[in-house]
């Protein structure tokens, strides 16, 4: 069975896009007059194209600077402090990273699993009008505001939390440390779970067009050999379309890390390291949009802006290990 | 042999019943948002949320009048700077440009598209709150439409590649230059998708509260001008749902409920009609 799965190379090529641009018009012909119009449009259009590197670049710059007064005083010191302390303008920021980062790997850990699952129901066993229906239902839910993600996680998920989840996880599995301790419904399973049901769509969506894109050849090679359905899913479509689909999950990360409001609303906001998930925490982002507007002190304001920093460079090194994995699939299926 | 067989059989079964019910929570999440935010919100709901100001704790008949004006501006601000910066971009990307240079803009562009939105915030901040030193509707319309940019420039090239290579060759063998072609041709041939393309650019910064909470700020009352702060419905949901009144979370389930509808209503339209758009360019 395996063995398939390398042989990628002879199945054919979809239909790349029609790559627009290669019409040249014959300018040598072509009145001076003429030529400068197309070459104004050509420039006009290509400045607007560049604005959006240089406003990139700039969004870089202006965090960079506004940040400096905290590098300066704290170094890479203000990666590892503990203390977040305004008034005495110590700042500290591992709580909030480490609020981030446990958050963001539990939405993983049950977004991931339940997203890839959602995706090959969709890809590999419903028909494709079913398929298409329910994949925009859950586009759809990728375009429900944070804020009201946030809304529901409060009056909803956070009593579930405390009532319900807290208790049963403490009772099973009490034993490990991450489910001891009081449980405050405010906590970084709130925000984790939270965090899961917003991943969730861009998981299933992304990853669903992945596995829709694998050769149907493949599929029919592994039946015909005898497999059921699910192995061919599991053993065959899911390792061809593996880099798309790690691909999606560094996205889900990326906006994981990044994500505000729902956190903000369900964390707890307490800047404290615990190891229970039951306890309330921060992250980076809940620390900026909680302060930021009532930060009284330069320092406070450009450590926040620091944060920001921070956060923006996690970011963009997942966002770019997602394209780059993401774009490799797909060249590979076109050109292959 | 035969229990072998059946044992995959079964394995078949049982996984595949597993992702049929990750499916179903995935899909019963977004019916859950709808149902319970129409139950608690759809009783809060009442003209006055339209037409009035917010009312001070205690009082009951305050509205959310400011906010969506507040919403609306700030919304008309974005797509001033967003769609003629992700538009034209995109135009240049489809149509003028190599592959290098594209490529390059398009990966700085989904880049930037994966910024988060607080750091939008933050950039918008450091650029006109603190120069001006105040917060104001313009400082938030510009953090929004930074966020739009690279959603238009993305839609706008698509819809642009999608348009047949023979309407461009037809335009350039009667006669035209390359620009006209474009604008006279290719453009045209692919507006109503673009339009769609950047409806929903809107609609997805229309619901975003973080690079708002220290820009537009927010605001009790009216707010004249682009030079104050001012509320909008996300910022609103949001310091009416932390807030400890129970009037207020009823209000805020009723702007969750309008904001929701409005995201969702705009979505469900731009899908229908970009569907039917590519089914008639294939077909």
């Amino acid at each position: 069975m395996r063995a398939f799965n390398k042989n990628e190379t002879d199945t054919p090529a979809e239909t790349p896009a029609a790559v627009p641009g290669t019409v040249s018009p014959r300018t040598r012909t072509a009145k001076p007059s003429r030529r400068r119009g197309d070459q104004a449009a050509h420039l006009i259009t290509m400045l607007f194209a560049a604005s959006i590197i240089l406003l990139t670049a700039w969004l870089f710059f202006e965090l960079y600077a506004n940040a400096l007064p905290t590098r300066e005083k704290f170094g890479w010191h203000f990666l590892e402090g503990t203390t977040w302390d305004p008034v005495a303008l110590e700042f500290g920021a591992l709580p909030f990273i480490y609020g981030t980062l446990v958050t963001s790997a539990l939405a993983l850990l049950i977004g991931v699993p339940l997203g890839v699952g959602a995706a090959m129901f969709l890809a590999e066993l419903a028909p494709p009008r079913l398929s298409d229906g329910l994949a925009f239902i859950i586009e759809l839910l990728a375009a429900v505001p944070s804020v009201i993600y946030g809304l529901l996680a409060i009056f909803t998920l956070v009593p579930f939390v405390r009532d319900y989840l807290a208790p049963l996880l403490r009772t099973t599995l009490g034993f490990l440390p991450i489910f001891q301790g009081p449980a405050y419904g405010l906590s970084f399973l709130a925000g984790g779970i939270i965090l899961a049901i917003m991943v969730l769509p861009f998981i299933i969506s992304i990853s669903r067009e992945v596995l829709l894109s694998v050769p149907r050849e493949q599929r029919e090679a592994s039946l015909a050999l005898g497999a059921t359905r699910w192995e061919t899913a599991w053993q065959v479509v899911i390792p061809y379309a593996r880099t798309g689909i790690i691909g999606s999950i560094f996205l889900a990360l990326a906006r994981a890390l990044g994500e505000t409001m729902a956190v903000t609303m369900v964390i707890g906001n307490d800047p404290r390291i615990k190891a229970s998930l039951f306890a309330p925490g921060y992250s980076i982002a809940a620390v900026i949009a909680n302060e930021f507007s009532e930060a009284t002190s330069a320092m406070h304001t450009s450590a926040l802006i620091e944060l920001g920093f921070v956060l923006f460079c996690i970011t963009i090194l997942v966002n770019a290990v997602a394209r780059v994995l993401i774009s490799t699939m797909n060249s590979r299926n076109s050109a292959a | 042999m035969i229990s072998y067989r059946s044992r995959r059989k079964a394995i078949n079964i049982i996984m595949f019943t597993l992702t049929g019910i990750c499916t179903f929570i995935a899909i019963a999440v977004l019916f859950f948002i709808l149902g319970y935010l129409v139950w608690q919100g759809g009783h809060a709901l009442s003209w006055n949320f339209f037409t009035k100001l917010p009312a001070p704790v205690g009082e009951t008949g305050g509205g959310f009048a400011n906010s969506i004006l507040g919403s609306a501006k700030l919304l008309l601000l974005a797509a001033l700077i967003g769609i003629p910066i992700g538009f034209l971009a995109g135009v240049y990307l489809a149509e003028f440009s190599g592959t290098k240079p594209a490529f390059v803009v398009r990966y700085t562009a989904d880049l930037l598209n994966g910024v988060p939105s607080i750091v939008m915030g933050i950039f918008a901040y450091a650029i006109i709150v603190l120069p001006m030193g105040h917060f104001s509707t313009l400082a938030g319309g510009i953090a929004l439409g930074v966020m739009m940019v690279p959603i238009a420039l993305r839609s706008t090239e698509e819809f642009l590649r999608s348009v047949p290579n023979s309407l461009r060759e037809g335009a350039l063998a009667l006669g035209a230059t390359k620009w006209k072609a474009v604008a006279t041709v290719v453009v045209p041939a692919a507006l109503p998708g673009i339009t769609t393309g950047l409806m929903l650019a809107l609609a997805r910064v229309a619901g975003e509260t973080a690079p708002l909470l220290f820009t537009a700020f927010g605001n009790q009352f009216w707010s004249p001008g682009w030079n104050q702060p001012t509320a909008s419905l996300p910022t609103t949901i949001y310091q009416y749902a932390i807030s400890p009144y129970e009037e207020w979370h009823q209000e805020a389930w009723a702007a969750g409920l309008v904001l929701l509808l409005l995201v969702l209503a705009t979505n469900i339209a731009g899908r229908f009609i970009l569907r039917r758009q590519i089914h008639t360019s294939r077909g």
